[in-house]
């Protein structure tokens, strides 16, 4: 258990809650948060659906109290406020702390205000002040500057994987004793651009998504944040706090076979699994719970579930599993940091949250996820996030006793 | 048909980026994926997004993709078949 | 905890960087305020098939990780770790003007996907069927800094071996217009520049890419030794000599045990102040700058370390890095600091030292 790091806090912001308790709410009660975009305007209004925070960006701005001419992107506001509660939950204060860090992960950045006035810029003064916020690392400034965080500071970009390898990265900062306190995960926000660019490789569903489905037809794009305090025991005795949960594995690997493809066998996210088991000292039959990366594709299940199953060595011992991606869509770069969330949350209340909409198994193999919301000790779980660029990683969270 | 022909080659030229071939170099009946000319699914998407801007023609399915794309033959003869534009 | 080797290294950038003694006859900039890289023979490195969709990011990423792994004779790395404090802007430029031009209609995929943060680390892992670690760091000043600390704590805490880290930016079109605009890129109108002595706001902008085998073990073909970075996202004037003291007392040194610096001065007005505050803390030390060779992005840092890297191993500091007056340190260089911000934020120290 040496690599075992401490998560003293969490904050989460989604299109089925603004904050913990909503999003808890949501997933007892199946309430998904998947509709048609309303905020942006787009030719794909009617074409897709997606996971929405029902809020505009004013009415963003209100929540945070920002002044009326900023330079803040929707990813950095909903990240802000994610990471707000995370603070709070953990009854951390950053601001004169030496030893506190920041780790970040977006893909979108601020691209959701460069797509708007990316010509308009050239003519027009009033909104130049967004130029700077396009690159990732602004949106991390951002956040870390409002909430007074000065430190160790940096963001991940490796696509849908990213928030789990900023999970991944803190734990080992944690470790190693370079820091003793960090906020970890990532955010994302809808925009025109990746919508439209994950449209243009088919992998778009009309409907609401079916992950390990054999009906299933693509993913629902989404949006949200959600940050985990990661803490030195050192550092957590000395304020008398109690864990919430741990990091007790991590390991990123890489399919090196497409760019956006996973190979057939899914061999990147067998050996990722394969090494958090090792990072862990556990074996996979120490599972409770598997959260799935479970987007919907074709693609994605067939590879992630042919992985599991060489985990496994045979269908019939994968344990428990479930995508929660039919609740919140895909997230990106938020994915990962919003379902370890969810993990926690299945480890303290002891549920393990249903896979929505599904109907019919695959043909490929013999795996049916869990429909019903079940009630059950949980103190194990794996949570698996593929990205582009063959970018393989999972997590591994035990309970807190 | 033997200028759509032509007229494909120099598209998949173009939009493909492919810098080192000449129409001349492609064969009406070589394969495009994998061992002839060497185009891959990132390609097969492009060459969807061509035959709906210049011809007209939707395709929903990435998979349908597999026989129309086989060569420049099969390609002119389904856009001929298929065309609105 | 084991030591860190740098064994390898290949850099793309707005000199000649690829050859040998390349700083004897540096390639002067003083009418441009755009560097563009000098472009290495890109189809000796990478296949036609795949060079066609690439931007000039990747493929200045492909090749200088190929030289790195080629210098450092290794068949494949252990991890691969990149930091770009922009990514792939061409590509994205490219999806965003057919997205607005085409109002969403006809888009294809492949500028969406080569758009991607970590396309260039997908791609080198793709090329070299490696299935290792691979990360990818956006974090404006300090994406190289983050991936060097990576590497550096995998050489360390994990004794990894042939760890390849690296640094990419590239310029893109629209984009080089609209830092003009905001002032971040020197106006058009203040040539000559000269970003050593003379200030005004902005920098010079330029790209490049720059890549380090790391390794545990020393090997004859080891530039020097990676012995530490530290960053910080924000550091107030006041307390940057604590920020550099602390750093250094934690590796054992005092600033009078520094025989060279390089130092990130861009001529911005704005900023740069920052390194004059520096320099005072660093009495004997020979106060090196490159910027005006190779310009400023957010991850030049890794051009830094490749330059210090050379210094180290041929104990010898190319003229074109001084200020105004070459004085060449008598003795060993031993210990080698690097000092970087960017715009304030994102201050940065890389420690190397000889070996």
């Amino acid at each position: 258990m040496s690599n075992r790091v401490a998560i003293t806090g969490i904050g989460i912001i989604s299109s089925i809650g603004m904050d913990l308790e909503e999003n808890l709410n949501s997933l007892k009660n199946s309430r998904h948060g998947i509709s048609k975009i309303e905020h942006i305007d787009t030719k794909l209004k009617d074409k897709i659906l997606v996971g929405e925070i029902k809020k505009t960006n004013q009415e963003l701005e209100s929540i945070l109290k920002l002044p009326q001419k900023n330079s803040w992107s929707r990813t950095s506001m909903i990240g802000a406020i994610a990471a707000l509660e995370a603070i709070n939950n953990a009854g951390i204060d950053v601001k004169d702390d030496a030893d506190i860090g920041f780790i970040n992960a977006t893909t979108v950045g601020g691209m959701d205000m460069t797509e708007r006035y990316f010509y308009d810029f050239i003519d027009n003064p009033e909104n130049r002040r967004y130029i700077q916020s396009h690159d990732a690392g602004n949106n991390t400034h951002n956040i870390c500057d409002y909430i007074g965080l000065n430190g160790f500071v940096t963001t991940i970009s490796t696509a849908c994987s990213s928030a789990a390898n900023a999970i991944m990265l803190g734990a080992r900062m944690i470790s190693s004793g370079r820091l003793d306190k960090v906020i970890v995960g990532g955010t994302d926000a809808l925009s025109k651009f990746t919508m439209n660019g994950f449209n243009t490789l088919m992998i778009l569903s009309d409907t609401y998504n079916t992950p390990f489905d054999e009906k299933r037809k693509g993913l629902n794009l989404g949006e949200g944040a959600a940050y985990l305090v990661l803490e030195s025991e050192q550092s957590y005795k000395k304020r008398s706090k109690q864990p919430i949960a741990y990091v007790s594995g991590y390991a990123n690997a890489n399919d090196a076979f497409h760019q956006t493809a996973s190979s057939e066998n899914g061999e990147g996210a067998f050996l990722a699994m394969k090494k958090a088991f090792e990072v862990a000292e556990l074996s996979p039959k120490d599972i409770d719970y598997i959260n799935v990366h479970g987007t919907a594709t074709p693609n994605n299940d067939l590879s992630e579930g042919r992985a599991i199953i060489n985990i496994y060595e045979s269908s019939d011992k994968v344990p428990e599993f479930s995508s929660t991606k039919p609740f919140t869509g895909h997230t990106l770069a938020a994915a990962a940091s919003i379902e370890a969330v969810f993990s926690i949350f299945a480890l303290r209340e002891g549920l393990i949250f249903p896979n929505l909409n599904f109907k019919n198994k695959m043909k490929e193999f013999d795996l049916t996820p869990v429909t019903e919301l079940e009630y059950k000790e949980v103190n194990t779980i794996l949570s698996n996030s593929f990205g582009f660029g063959g970018n393989c990683s999972s997590l591994i969270f035990t309970k807190s006793h | 048909m033997g200028e759509l022909k032509t007229e494909l080659k120099n598209k998949i030229i173009t939009s493909l980026n492919l810098e080192d071939i000449s129409v001349e170099d492609i064969n009406d009946n070589d394969n495009l994926f994998g061992e002839g000319l060497g185009l891959d699914s990132i390609d097969a998407l492009e060459l969807i997004v061509m035959l709906d801007k210049d011809y007209g023609i939707k395709l929903t399915d990435p998979k349908e993709g597999k026989k129309i794309f086989e060569s420049i033959e099969t390609m002119a003869k389904f856009i001929e078949e298929n065309r609105t534009k | 905890m084991e030591n860190c080797y740098i064994n390898g290294i290949g850099c793309i950038s707005a000199q000649r960087s690829f050859e040998k003694d390349y700083l004897i006859e540096p390639i002067v900039y003083s009418e441009e305020n755009i560097l563009k890289v000098v472009k290495p023979n890109y189809k000796d490195y990478i296949s036609p098939a795949a060079v066609r969709r690439m931007s000039s990011g990747v493929k200045n990423g492909i090749v200088a990780s190929t030289m790195a792994i080629n210098d450092a004779q290794i068949e494949s790395p252990g991890a691969i770790i990149t930091g770009t404090g922009m990514g792939c802007m061409q590509d994205s430029e490219k999806f965003l003007n057919n997205l607005i031009n085409h109002d969403e209609e006809y888009l294809t995929p492949t500028s969406f996907i080569q758009s991607t943060h970590n396309t260039v680390g997908g791609q080198v892992a793709l090329g070299l069927k490696c299935k290792a670690y691979n990360f990818t760091y956006v974090n404006t000043g300090v994406s190289f800094e983050s991936a060097l600390l990576d590497g550096l704590m995998q050489v360390e805490n994990q004794g990894g071996q042939n760890i390849l880290v690296g640094g990419i930016d590239e310029l893109a079109d629209h984009t080089s217009k609209l830092y003009k605009l905001i002032e971040h890129t020197k106006s058009d109108d203040d040539v000559p520049y000269d970003i050593v002595n003379k200030r005004t706001k902005g920098s010079i902008s330029g790209e490049g890419a720059a890549f380090f085998v790391l390794d545990k073990e020393k090997t004859a073909n080891s530039y020097c030794k990676l012995a530490d970075v530290k960053f910080v996202n924000n550091l107030e004037a006041s307390n940057l000599e604590t920020f550099v003291t602390d750093f250094l007392a934690s590796n054992d040194l005092i600033a009078s045990d520094l025989d060279a610096i390089l130092l990130g001065n861009n001529g911005d007005i704005e900023f740069d102040s920052y390194y004059d505050q520096s320099e005072l803390l660093f009495g004997g030390a020979a106060i090196l700058y490159y910027k005006h060779l190779f310009g400023e992005f957010m991850t030049s840092s890794s051009i830094a370390v490749s330059l210090g890297s050379d210094i180290l191993r041929i104990q010898s500091i190319p003229g074109a890095l001084f200020k105004n007056e070459v004085s060449h340190p008598k003795g060993e260089i031993k210990n080698l600091l690097i000092y970087n911000q960017y715009r304030g934020k994102d201050h940065s120290l890389i420690l190397l030292k000889n070996v």
